[in-house]
């Protein structure tokens, strides 16, 4: 074989410590390498331009550039070597930056590593075989997790480009929390208004199948062919008939059902539709309130029903759909306030979450938008605003900014203060994070239009004092401990990962970080993908952000689904197992092993039992290859040879300098 | 090892042989009554809180930690102490053994395993006791008494030291309190500070902070304050009298140990509690009390 070797100095990230001139002359000495030099940017398309004029000039059949991680550019690069006329897998990338340049500041050490990780992708090398890929088609159907703001912005998107879409709502309502929010920051637009039309584009159009009360069960498959599990969860009403007229709801007595919609601010009945604009506008009974399903007794709305659509014997039921791409938004939970034992939430009821605020003054919350007190349904003089509530607390395990708190604060205390005129707006914070667009004016307004006082300093302790709330807290621009006598206090609750987000990732098999928020391909550059392919991520669920760029994101993870579904078949990644039949011996360890289920078993004509690999299924793993005894399945461009030529070079070569 | 009706090592601390005899008094009163042996270490010395740790935090951990190397030696692996200040600095001699074993026990000269576990009065009654057994045992019961639970700041912070209850609204002594049939309402100032640090230097900040905290009780219509801190109990009680000249009220609060109150709710001879010790007198509220005794019946304790 005839080998060129490009050694990358990557600016100064790797010539700075390592000899990459040297490198290129080392190189020059191992076997079968024709060719080699140091460049300063190979990926550059000059770079890459070297690389193909020297395979042309020097008849090269291989090629190893060492320069950053292949994860960075291996794809770049074979993309090169394709074009220059070799197989792309007649490719190697040794990673001498990630993995050397980057790691020590000694220039001699560096450059030895440099020499062995060279040699190893050399040798490695010499064992490749070209690999071809080949084609499987496209379902061009795409499932979209979560019908918040940014899974409806997906689906609408994705639908309106003509790709059929399968929505699944864990909730028996699309709308997820900005359907519970009254206005939107820095607009002071109403949510329901923007929200709303959306949510009946979602109902309307032909091409969005809704699941709602769904869950996913299990993923399977790979990019362009998934099949997914939706488990449809028992409603105890028959959606086909039900027309969401609401009597069953008037007629109800289990009155005190807990109001999930109202954030538990107010009660519901047992079977309800959760508010008047909710996608489906069906009903739903609560299991853990209604009566007949308690104790047997009752049947009300079954009687009352003009549809006959009650079903108390209704169970879950399992769904299978067929999907090419799918787009996760599932959103986010509240931080759990009763971790601040000081602060009384959940404790005292005039302490409230930021989101319970929202519903207080929703003209469709449990006062019709008046703001009065949960504790005793007066009007409140003076509010407290605590900012950072389980947002930049490393005490709670919670260093991150939830990004939306400061602003929609700013937004709670203009409406307080319009619907509220005499009263007073307090706002302890620690920063004033405002970098969107028109944010800073929005801020700007509430603190010296709205006169609202705002204060720099942490709150310590709220605790009651007769019928009002004391706050507790610090003014360190001042310098000074204050102490405000509130009617009402707002926690302006951060932002954690939505509850089950960690067991839908190892379902979806993405990854996630230690809060549990999806992570990204890559944190600039692959904002929308996840290292899963098909798989694609808007919203919070990725990290917290506002509704702009959740809506953005949410359009973006279309816009990959769109651009993935231009093409009527994808490449299968030839970098699978294979199996020797001749080898093999039919134990059948690795069908035990595979955790795809991608090997299954073959009937030779002689009867004999045999592996044989799934192609489409296969993830390239190599957990067969690590488990077959004879090594009769061998991971393709991995193999075992492959490997222990890198090992026996590593080991037996000479020793430099 | 189930703690309950065995023997236990007993650290007293300076406070409660000194300035606080009813508090050492009324635990060990308590603890005979439900079957707890104490076993004081003999030998005990000084546990090294403030001058100590602040001259040197290694010296001053080994000097606490002899007390831990002697209750070690008696074969005991709990040691109790009704003063949460030296229980901060045993449990901060512990910390300091894990981290610097070395010159820990080169300093010390003892045998000793760090195996021991150090714990406050309030958490062998709450912990080991428990409400539910309290309940059951009481001979007088608190009724229509308001008390508000007073826990300073050591008891349940900081709460890597404290591993116990609510750092920031515990609740242990309110449930114990509850059990007594006591009206326990949320106090608020259950965790401010009394100033206790500056109790020599500037006592008008004592007297400001604590009286803040007797008059949170007072708005509260508290009957009287529950403590298990000596500190406190002296700022609570002694001081009252400078409170009432710093803010010109007329405090007359009696300040309770918890062991006094259990120990009288569980018919223990007062006078084997101290409570004559008490500088408001708490003489009215128990006689109020006990004048009327009542035997618990299956219905009051559900």
């Amino acid at each position: 074989m005839r080998i060129g070797v490009f050694v990358c100095k990557c600016g100064t990230n790797i010539a700075a410590t390592v000899d990459t001139e040297a490198v290129a002359r080392k190189a020059l000495e191992y076997p079968d390498v024709v060719y080699a030099t140091d460049y300063m940017y190979s990926c550059s398309e000059p770079g890459q331009q070297e690389i193909q004029q020297a395979i042309e000039k020097y008849d090269l059949q291989g090629v190893v550039v060492a320069a950053c991680s292949p994860r960075m550019h291996e794809v770049t690069f074979r993309r090169a070597v394709e074009k220059a006329g070799l197989n792309r897998y007649m490719f190697e990338q040794a990673n001498i930056r990630e993995h050397c340049s980057w790691i020590s500041k000694d220039t001699e050490a560096n450059t030895r590593k440099a020499m062995d990780l060279v040699r190893m992708s050399v040798e490695k090398l010499r064992f490749n075989q070209p690999l071809f890929s080949s084609q499987v088609p496209i379902n061009k159907r795409v499932l979209v997790i979560g019908g918040g703001i940014s899974g409806i912005q997906a689906a609408l998107d994705c639908a309106e480009g003509g790709l059929e879409v399968v929505m699944v709502e864990r909730e028996s309502t699309i709308g997820g929390k900005m359907a519970k929010l009254d206005k939107t920051f820095p607009t002071i637009d109403c949510s329901s208004c923007i929200l709303g039309p959306k949510m009946v584009d979602v109902a309307q159009n032909e091409n969005i199948h809704l699941y709602a009360y769904s869950e996913i069960e299990s993923v399977s498959g790979y990019m362009g062919n998934f099949k997914v599990g939706i488990r449809k969860k028992a409603t105890y009403v028959d959606w086909d008939a039900c027309t969401g007229c609401g009597l069953c709801t008037e007629k109800c007595p289990a009155k005190k059902s807990f109001d999930g919609f109202n954030e538990g601010l107010d009660t519901t009945t047992a079977i309800n539709i959760p508010f008047p604009q909710a996608i489906p506008k069906k009903a739903r009974i609560d299991p853990k309130y209604c009566w007949y399903l308690i104790k047997e007794k009752c049947k009300i709305c079954q009687k009352i029903c003009p549809v006959d659509a009650i079903r108390f014997d209704m169970e879950n039921e399992t769904v299978e759909e067929e999907v090419g791409a799918i787009i996760v938004a599932t959103g986010f939970d509240l931080v759990d306030h009763s971790v601040y034992g000081e602060y009384g939430g959940g404790h005292y009821p005039d302490v409230i979450t930021g989101l319970q605020f929202e519903r207080l003054v929703s003209a469709s919350g449990p006062y019709g938008g008046h703001i009065l007190r949960p504790s005793d349904g007066k009007e409140p003089k003076n509010i407290v605003f605590i900012a950072c509530v389980g947002s930049r607390d490393p005490s709670i395990g919670r260093p991150y900014c939830s990004g939306i708190c400061c602003m929609y604060i700013a937004k709670q205390v203009i409406l307080a203060r319009d619907h509220i005129p005499d009263c007073n707006c307090y706002v302890f914070y620690i920063d004033i994070r405002a970098p969107g667009k028109n944010y800073e004016e929005f801020v700007r307004r509430a603190q010296e239009d709205y006169g609202v006082q705002y204060i720099r300093g942490r709150v310590g302790k709220v605790y009651p004092k007769g019928e009002h709330l004391v706050v507790q807290g610090i003014d360190t621009l001042l310098g000074i401990q204050v102490e405000v006598e509130a009617d009402l206090v707002v926690l302006a609750t951060g932002v954690a990962a939505s509850a089950g987000a960690k067991e839908l990732a190892e379902k979806l098999r993405i990854s996630y970080d230690e809060y549990g928020f999806y992570m990204e391909s890559h944190p600039k550059l692959r904002p929308v993908e996840t290292n899963t392919a098909g798989v694609f991520l808007a919203g919070v669920c990725q990290g917290p952000k506002d509704i702009p760029a959740s809506v953005a994101q949410g359009s973006a993870a279309a816009a990959k689904t769109q651009a993935l579904f231009s093409r009527d078949t994808i490449e299968t990644d030839p970098q699978i197992a294979r199996v020797n039949e001749l080898m093999c011996i039919g134990c059948g360890k690795c069908i035990d092993v595979c955790p795809f289920g991608s090997i299954q078993w073959k009937t030779l004509r002689d009867g004999s039992q045999k592996a044989e690999v799934l192609d489409t299924v296969c993830q390239g793993c190599g957990l067969c290859n690590a488990t077959c005894p004879p090594k009769a399945i061998q991971l393709q461009h991995c193999t075992d040879d492959q490997i222990l030529a890198e090992i026996e070079v590593l080991c037996a070569g000479e020793r430099h300098g | 090892m189930n703690r309950t009706a065995k023997r236990i090592a007993y650290y007293p601390g300076c406070s409660v042989v000194g300035t606080s005899v009813e508090f050492d008094q009324s635990t060990r009163a308590l603890c005979a009554a439900l079957g707890i042996e104490l076993v004081e270490i003999p030998d005990w010395n000084c546990c090294g809180s403030t001058p100590a740790h602040s001259y040197d935090p290694l010296l001053g951990a080994a000097l606490a930690g002899r007390n831990l190397a002697l209750a070690e030696e008696m074969g005991l692996d709990v040691v109790m102490t009704p003063c949460p200040s030296c229980l901060k600095a045993l449990k901060g001699a512990l910390r300091e053994y894990e981290e610097k074993q070395h010159s820990f026990l080169n300093i010390l000269q003892m045998p000793f395993s760090g195996q021991i576990r150090p714990i406050s009065v309030l958490q062998l009654l709450y912990e080991d006791i428990g409400p539910k057994t309290i309940r059951e045992q009481i001979r007088y019961r608190l009724t229509n008494k308001v008390i508000v639970p007073y826990y300073g700041c050591l008891l349940s912070r900081p709460p890597e030291f404290a591993q116990f209850d609510d750092p920031e609204n515990p609740i242990s002594m309110d449930e114990l309190l509850q059990a007594m049939g006591a009206s326990v309402p949320d106090f608020p100032y259950k965790t401010e500070c009394c100033g206790a640090a500056y109790g020599v230097t500037q006592n008008h900040i004592v007297g400001k902070m604590t009286g803040r905290i007797l008059d949170m009780a007072r708005c509260l219509g508290a009957d009287a304050v529950a403590v298990a801190c000596p500190l406190c109990q002296q700022n609570l009680d002694l001081r009252q009298s400078q409170v009432n000249r710093y803010w010109h009220t007329t405090f007359q609060m009696p300040v309770v140990y918890i062991t006094q109150f259990l120990g009288f709710a569980l018919g223990i001879d007062p006078k084997k509690l101290g409570l004559d010790k008490l500088f408001v007198s708490a003489d009215d509220l128990f006689k109020e009390t006990s004048e009327q005794p009542e035997k618990l019946t299956e219905s009051t304790t559900a």
